[in-house]
């Protein structure tokens, strides 16, 4: 099925089932331990080895040796696989270092041996016998110092496409040159880890010359094809299995080395092997999001009323890699008939950088939605009317392209209202609570909307029980519930008739889990199966009418109504179809809004902030399911708080790695630094998108709560700081005085 | 593809075998008799020699709480002992507390308030909230407790604090502490 026109009215419009606050389907198995994740398939792989990854110990360099004979008589090991005995590996599509180092190393703890043993103390002991004897070599690794030999790259568009590096629109510098009021102000944003619960994990195990993983990803397509490359073998003789995630926030898109490592060890052994990575190593061996320098220029007339933006970011990747596309929102959020974008790309020798939730915009709007708040101080208007007026309904680059829907102005106004913001005192430092500081932020939320051609297979089985397959994942966004309840109400059954099966590479292709589009794209994709199915059940009735409705397990047209589960009595009726987009993303800007309202207390004599209230407004299409889609949402602003008080990978420019890579040492949220959190989806459906007129959230709850959080901090204090994360360090000279 | 042999072909005598050692778990009410590599954690044990998968590893370095059982009715990281510590003792893991048809309060809780996505860190964290609630039901403070002597409750800064060992980076804190008051409200 082809999406190339506004959707009508169809059979998801009832919402018996879609957009209510269903529990999820998987509910009762993740709270019992009963799901199995990738490292956990006993009941698959009864007997599967260990095996343990050694990283390499310097960022960049050759290995001259491996001494592995110490290793390999050590008890219980069974093999030692190195770039010297793993034969060819190719590297996949989607990876810009190689998965096993050798001899080059290209970053820290890129993989250098792995160790299989029947036991994992084993292999552990065993991987520290192993003596890697290296050559190193001068490396890059100070963002600050190589951006200034950084090149011009626009990065990708949605589509793939090249993004101009620099995009120009009006004259800018006119413009500012000629603004009575203007800002032009410098931010930095940290690298970050995705330091998801689950370790890159996987069983793999051979069938001959078929390889099975079972493993935690994202993107199972992506993945079955840089495995197939990655070793040399036909990509139907590879099989990904990912039923349950625990958790990827885009650690876990691609093909990582526990799959490639584990796919060796057991191709070694002759026997299955498991990997669960060990924390310390993930941080230095996997992806990151890269860290940015920011440079934004705003002007505008003394109503308010912006004339010209700029925003140019400067990102490092290794050589190959992509930039950190922070400045794509500013392409779109705001009016100004004078602007400019541009990003940079200088090369580092840290691990590679890569997507992490709301790539691109996550960064942008930590610094974009601060200068926002600085422009509206200097022009004295409150920073939620200042972002009002500078709303805009079309595309500002192509202003032929309105946005499909655009509410931002609502989930201002909402936010403000029930936030509570007319009690912000603007002026800065003024309002107190005992010993504590008090301020209010805001910051708007924008994240764009992306449809992924999915495809989904649905089965009525005579039982009247309708089984989805597809490889779509549920990585924690309740992927499983919601294409429940998209094929319930497609086929007119409870939900506890309906089974969802997920995550193997043997089901139909789908969007996979990424970029916030896979709730509105699986779903679609899970529609378009109904679609058919129906067809084939209305034959199979033969109901004459076209389209007769599906409704309490009943086929029913005029007077005519049959059992649903009467049309598989003679067999199964089986049904598969793929759902695809064109031409709308082009005559529509698609994209979701929302707004982030902050209290935080600035303790006046230590300067540790706490967050106090949170509240999120998202317009986001339809909301397939209240409880999931808050779900994503508190959880996206819990890592927002992180990424504005805490989260930072400390580089150590020396040798050229991430310092502190375990999770005491990267800190991220606990229970203790999260308050109860409100979100208001606003009551939407976007024809534009999808049958399914939805599109994501999972993202966009964490665009802007960042700078909410930064702009709250500075209405408490007074001191404005520029440089995430906002420790105490960065403030506590400057506090107002007690 | 092909893999070849040892990469160092250099002969090392092989080193003494492992020695194990006998240790006596009760485990959810049934008692197992092993013999373990004495350097097999507990969490180790749980899912790797016993295949109760439900505890999980996050870390192995007692940094995230994930591998949260309850032994001896107090809460530990599994992870940061050796089952060989554990001689005789009651240990509690999260198969232990429910099963999908009977799920124990506190998991009925979290899958009414959501309080979980990926599911990773949820069995850590309901253990923890099992063993939070009978710590400020026996009086023992916490870090937030306004008075030491004072009688305990499940108030919301409470369980923020006592729950802080376990970390959830898809970020269900609100709807988790929720689930624990929820029962901590119905116990009351």
């Amino acid at each position: 099925m082809k999406f190339d026109t506004p959707a009508g009215i169809n059979p998801i419009d009832r919402m018996a089932v879609v957009g209510k606050p269903h529990d999820r389907v998987d509910g009762a198995r993740k709270v019992t331990g009963t799901a199995p994740y990738a490292y956990e398939r006993h009941d698959v792989v009864p007997d599967a080895l260990y095996g343990f990854i050694l990283g390499a110990a310097i960022a960049k360099g050759r290995i001259t040796g491996i001494d592995t004979a110490h290793a390999q008589a050590m008890p219980g090991v069974r093999a030692i696989v190195t770039y010297q005995n793993a034969g060819k590996l190719t590297l996949g599509s989607k990876n810009t270092a190689k998965l096993l180092a050798g001899p080059e190393v290209e970053h820290y703890h890129q993989a250098v041996a792995l160790v299989v043993a029947d036991s994992f103390e084993k292999a552990r002991a065993a991987a520290a016998a192993i003596h890697v004897d290296y050559g190193r070599a001068a490396g890059h690794f100070d963002l600050a110092a190589a951006a200034k030999s950084a090149k011009s790259d626009g990065g990708e568009d949605e589509d793939g496409s090249k993004s101009p590096p620099i995009d120009r629109i009006g004259d800018f510098a006119g413009a500012f040159a000629a603004a009575p009021v203007t800002l032009d102000a410098t931010y930095t944003t940290p690298d970050e880890a995705h330091a998801m619960m689950e370790p890159f994990a996987t069983t793999a195990a051979w069938t001959g010359d078929a390889l099975t993983v079972w493993t935690a990803n994202q993107m199972i397509a992506w993945t079955r094809e840089d495995l197939a490359t990655t070793l040399g073998l036909p990509k139907d003789k590879v099989r990904v299995d990912s039923p349950f995630v625990g958790g990827g926030f885009g650690g876990k898109l691609f093909l990582r080395a526990d799959a490639v490592l584990a796919a060796l060890g057991a191709k070694a052994t002759g026997r299955p092997v498991k990997i669960a990575m060990q924390r310390p190593l993930m941080f230095n061996n996997s992806t990151h999001r890269p860290a940015t320098i920011q440079r934004i220029r705003l002007g505008a007339d003394r109503s308010g009323k912006l004339t010209a933006i700029a925003h140019e970011c400067t990102s490092g990747n290794l050589p190959g890699g992509s930039p950190e596309t922070a400045t794509d929102q500013t392409k779109l959020l705001y009016a100004a008939p004078n602007r400019l974008t541009a990003q940079h790309l200088a090369v580092l020798d840290l691990p590679e950088g890569n997507a992490m939730r709301a790539p691109g915009e996550a960064s942008g709007l930590m610094a974009l939605e601060i200068a926002m708040d600085e422009m509206a101080e200097k022009l004295g208007m409150d920073p939620v009317e200042f972002r009002i007026i500078n709303d805009t309904q079309v595309d500002p680059e192509k202003p032929e392209r309105p946005f499909s829907q655009r509410q931002l102005i609502k989930c201002l106004r909402d936010g403000a209202a029930t936030f509570g913001w007319s009690a912000r005192d603007a002026r800065p430092g003024r309002r107190r609570d005992g010993d504590h500081l008090i301020g209010l932020g805001v910051a708007s939320a924008f994240r764009n909307n992306i449809n992924f051609k999915s495809a989904a297979r649905v089965r009525l089985g005579r039982d009247g029980v309708v089984t989805v397959e597809t490889d779509m994942t549920d990585i924690g966004t309740g992927s499983y519930t919601i294409i429940a309840q998209t094929a319930a109400e497609m086929m007119g059954v409870g939900i506890d008739r309906v089974v969802v099966r997920l995550g193997d590479s043997d089901f139909p292709v789908s969007a996979g889990s990424g970029g916030q589009w896979g709730a509105n794209s699986s779903t679609s994709g899970v529609y378009a199966a109904c679609v058919k199915l129906r067809e084939a059940v209305a034959a199979r009735l033969g109901f004459n009418a076209p389209d007769p409705d599906f409704i309490d397990g009943h086929v029913r047209s005029g007077n005519r109504s049959v059992a649903l589960a009467d049309a598989a009595k003679d067999g199964d009726l089986v049904a598969e179809d793929t759902m695809s987009w064109s031409g709308l993303s082009r005559k529509y800007q698609q994209s979701t809004f929302g707004a982030h309202f902050v209290e935080v207390a600035v303790d006046a004599y230590t300067g540790e902030i706490r967050v106090r209230r949170m509240l999120a407004v998202c317009a986001a299409g339809r909301i397939l399911n209240p409880k999931t889609a808050r779900s994503q949402v508190i959880g996206a602003m819990t890592m927002g708080v992180g990424g504005a008080l805490m989260e930072e990978l400390v580089v150590d420019k020396r040798f050229g790695f991430f310092v502190n890579h375990d999770l005491a040492g990267y800190e991220v949220p606990v229970h203790a630094d999260i308050p109860h959190q409100e979100v208001v989806f606003l009551d939407e459906a976007d024809d534009k998108v999808s049958p399914m007129k939805a599109k994501g959230v999972g993202e966009l709850g964490l665009c802007g709560v960042g700078a909410a959080i930064a702009n709250a901090v500075y209405n408490a204090t007074g001191v404005r700081i520029r440089d995430y994360p906002l420790t105490l360090d960065k403030h506590l000279d400057w506090l107002p005085t007690v | 593809m092909a893999i070849t042999g040892a990469s160092d072909a250099r002969t090392v005598p092989p080193a003494p075998p492992v020695a194990t050692m006998p240790v006596s778990l009760e485990i959810n009410g049934r008692r197992h008799d092993l013999r373990l590599d004495p350097r097999t954690t507990l969490l180790d044990t749980l899912r790797d020699h016993l295949h109760l998968t439900g505890t999980k590893k996050g870390c192995d370095h007692g940094q995230c709480g994930a591998c949260t059982v309850i032994v001896n009715g107090q809460r530990i990281n599994s992870c940061l002992s050796l089952a060989l510590q554990h001689d005789s003792d009651k240990v509690t893991t999260i198969e232990g507390l429910g099963q999908p048809d009977h799920l124990h309060p506190m998991q009925a809780a979290f899958v009414k308030h959501d309080g979980f996505q990926c599911g990773y860190c949820t069995p850590g964290q309901i253990c923890s909230a099992v063993a939070v609630l009978a710590e400020i039901k026996a009086g023992i403070p916490s870090h937030v407790s306004p008075d030491l002597a004072a009688l305990m409750h499940p108030t919301n800064a409470e369980l923020r604090e006592r729950m802080s060992g376990n970390i959830c980076r898809c970020g269900a804190y609100s709807n988790i502490v929720e689930a624990i008051a929820d029962v901590a409200g119905a116990v009351a």
